[in-house]
């Protein structure tokens, strides 16, 4: 099978004055080569959190369980060495708060180099010829100039793109990209959605993409993951997820995107997620779902075939179906 | 409607150096820009990555000097104040920055992130947690998360810790860079909708600095459009977004992604022809003429004037009368794909 990455029933807790408290309650999902994977979902469902795991890289006291296979190859049991390894080069990351990942102290053109000479046997001058392309192929203005400045010297938006020239560094086989577009005006994000597109092309990288936006999600996915309180509630192809929302959350989700022409206040969804130290032990969306039932606050439900490509976690389908 | 905010000829130029701190010139980074915020009014700011919209709200703070200008605050300039008297205006204007991890202190709870500055503005701490609480709550942060420290967030959560923040000194203006882009939507939705009830209910005026048109077009009363440091058009909302006049406004509203689900528009994504110019050495007259399809050799005269062509919309363009027919209908020709 072409699957690169596969995450079953990941568990994450953290310790807290609480004792330990699971942001991953369950997560499944793979990503084939060459594929984008997007997850969206409520602020705090976790999603950085998966990502992060999949990386090693929890604060101490983390408990993770469950099972992430990385071409056939389990990261669970590796130890730190030998992650380093994978990271950065065959997994590579762009965080989302990535306006901090540079450190101050250096040239931004300075610390991508030093990131390719970590992984790879090249002279600093091929490193730096590397620097320049990935400059221009990000749309950085000027790259040969760019190169020497700090850090604090870039906008926002030309630092995330030199973020991500530095995740692409290396030619990773799958890209874990979390809201790596936020700060970015359209035309330099389509600049670089496009970028991605061409390399997965080009090499088959696989692309975990977080966003929030549902454009890029439509722009980008082939399986859209939808989370809610630390599971994934909706789960499938892109376009019959994206046409078809099936998850109450999804749908709300979908309804509160502001418009073109709008006015009034934004359709919001009421109410607040549960905490992920006080999880309730129905379905974690009950309480704000306008269909819920008893049955939803009883237990929680799994994630069900809808169609052959199309997963929902939610007891009242039926019903929402029946009133649609 | 009163003014509040009145910038006058604002600009700032960063030194740039080569190898061995050679001087290689000068990013001019905002050059002389004028606006006027309203009283309860919200001005939102666009432009392309790198036009100068942050530089432009540091300078309004002080958190760097202008290089010339004037910034009033209700008539008094910003920008010769002093001490208590500087400190005082300060307190009511506030900033949310572009990037919420380098204003929160990772070594205090989230409380006392929003409740800090209260202290040091003489508040009381039963006060001040009280009303940081308040605020955590209305950017959707649960009371739980009050002794919770930073580490610990998501990336929202973070982010609405910053916005509260902002607003627990109940301030006149606050200046929002990119404050809710990275708020999933309806979160993003919750935090609109506080900044427009605090308008209403506080006199809060806005400065908003955002990349989503859409956003600003359902906030903003007024829409500033930058390109490479200098204000190319400026009017009310209404008249940006439907009578745009400046070539590259046009192009910026055109590059907006349509929403189909099941088609790419990548391929075909408009893009503004060309490489935006370095801010080393910008083109002189008008900065956007060398990716301009209507550009004319008057283009580069340096005396380009400013043109009002409806009233309280400016345009930085000659040629805005134009055929208004080929420059607002959005012509494949203005734009040319990647
Ligand atoms: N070190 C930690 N200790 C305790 N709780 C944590 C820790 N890190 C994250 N959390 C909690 O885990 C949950 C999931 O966080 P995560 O960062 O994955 O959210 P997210 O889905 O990425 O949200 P956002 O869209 O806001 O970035 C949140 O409720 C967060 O507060
Ligand atoms: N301290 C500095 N030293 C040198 N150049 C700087 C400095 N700060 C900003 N610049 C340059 O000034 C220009 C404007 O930057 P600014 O951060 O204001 O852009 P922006 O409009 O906020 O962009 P973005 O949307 O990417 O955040 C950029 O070319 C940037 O590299
Ligand atoms: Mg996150
Ligand atoms: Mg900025």
């Amino acid at each position: 099978m072409s699957e690169v990455l596969q995450i079953k029933d990941l568990v994450t807790k953290f310790s807290t004055k609480k004792g330990m408290v699971p942001a991953v309650r369950g997560v499944n999902l793979s990503v084939e080569r060459g594929k984008t994977l997007v997850i969206i979902g409520e602020s705090g469902s976790g999603k950085s959190v998966t990502l992060r795991s999949i990386l090693g890289l929890s604060p101490q006291g983390t408990e993770i369980t469950g099972s992430i296979k990385f071409q056939g190859d389990e990261l669970l049991v590796k130890n730190e060495k030998q992650i380093q390894k994978i990271r950065g080069n065959k997994i590579a990351m762009v965080f989302q708060n990535s306006l901090s990942a540079f450190d101050p102290l250096y040239r931004v053109g300075k610390q991508v180099e030093e990131t390719i000479k970590a992984h790879r046997k090249i002279s600093r001058k091929e490193a730096k010829s590397i620097v320049i392309d990935l400059f221009r192929e990000v749309g950085i203005p000027s790259p040969e100039e760019r190169r020497r400045v700090y850090p604090h010297e870039m906008s926002g938006g030309m630092r995330q793109r030199a973020v991500i020239a530095m995740a692409l560094a290396c030619n990773p086989d799958i890209l874990l990209a979390d809201e790596p577009t936020t700060a970015l005006d359209v035309t330099i994000q389509a600049q670089i959605l496009n970028l991605f597109k061409k390399i997965q092309k080009e090499h088959g990288m696989s692309i975990i993409l977080v966003t929030h936006d549902i454009g890029v999600a439509i722009e980008m996915a082939d399986q859209i993951a939808v989370m809610y309180a630390g599971k994934i509630v909706e789960y499938g192809e892109a376009r019959q997820v994206l046409s078809e929302p099936s998850h109450p959350y999804t749908q709300a989700l979908m309804a509160s995107t502001p418009q073109k022409e709008m006015s009034g206040k934004i359709v919001t969804i009421p109410g607040q997620p549960p905490l992920i130290t006080n999880m309730p032990e129905g379905c974690a969306f009950s309480d704000r779902c306008p269909y819920a039932e008893s049955a939803c606050t009883k237990a929680s439900p799994e994630l069900d075939l809808l169609t052959e490509q199309h997963r929902v976690a939610c007891f009242m389908q039926d019903k929402m179906s029946k009133e649609a | 409607m009163n003014t509040i905010l009145e910038v006058k000829g604002v600009s700032k130029s960063f030194p740039v150096k080569g190898s061995f701190g050679k001087s290689k010139g000068a990013v001019s980074a905002v050059s002389d820009v004028s606006f006027s915020l309203k009283e309860r009014g919200t001005l939102g700011i666009v432009g392309e990555s790198g036009c100068g919209k942050s530089t432009l709200a540091r300078l309004l703070l002080r958190l760097i000097e202008p290089d010339e200008g004037e910034v009033l605050y209700r008539d008094q300039d910003i920008l010769t104040l002093k001490g208590r008297k500087l400190n005082q205006i300060k307190r009511k204007i506030q900033m949310v920055f572009q990037n919420p991890y380098s204003s929160i202190n990772p070594k205090m709870t989230i409380e006392n992130n929003v409740a800090f500055s209260l202290w040091t503005n003489g508040v009381s701490k039963k006060e001040a947690r009280k009303k940081a609480n308040d605020y955590l709550e209305a950017v959707g942060l649960p009371r739980s998360y009050a002794h919770r420290y930073p580490q610990s967030l998501s990336g929202g959560q973070r982010q609405r810790v910053a916005i509260a923040r902002a607003l627990v000194l109940e301030p006149e203006i606050i200046i929002a860079d990119e404050a809710v882009s990275a708020l999933d939507k309806s979160i993003q939705g919750q935090v609109l909708n506080l900044f427009q009830d605090l308008k209403k209910d506080f006199n809060l005026s806005l400065l908003f600095i955002s990349h989503d048109l859409n956003v600003v077009e359902y906030m903003s009363d007024e829409v500033m459009v930058m390109y490479l440091g200098k204000v190319v058009e400026k009017g009310s909302a209404q008249h940006i977004y439907s009578n745009a006049r400046h070539p590259y406004t046009k192009a910026l509203l055109n590059s907006e992604p349509s929403m189909k689900v099941g088609v790419s528009n990548l391929d075909k994504h408009q893009l503004i022809k060309g490489e935006l110019p370095s801010p080393l050495n910008p083109p002189s007259g008008c900065r956007f003429r060398t990716r301009c399809p209507h550009a004319t050799a008057q283009c580069g005269n340096a005396q380009l004037p400013t043109i009002e062509v409806n009233t309280g919309h400016h345009v930085a363009c000659h040629l805005w009368d134009m055929g208004t027919g080929s420059l607002s209908q959005n012509k494949q020709s203005d734009v040319l794909p990647i």
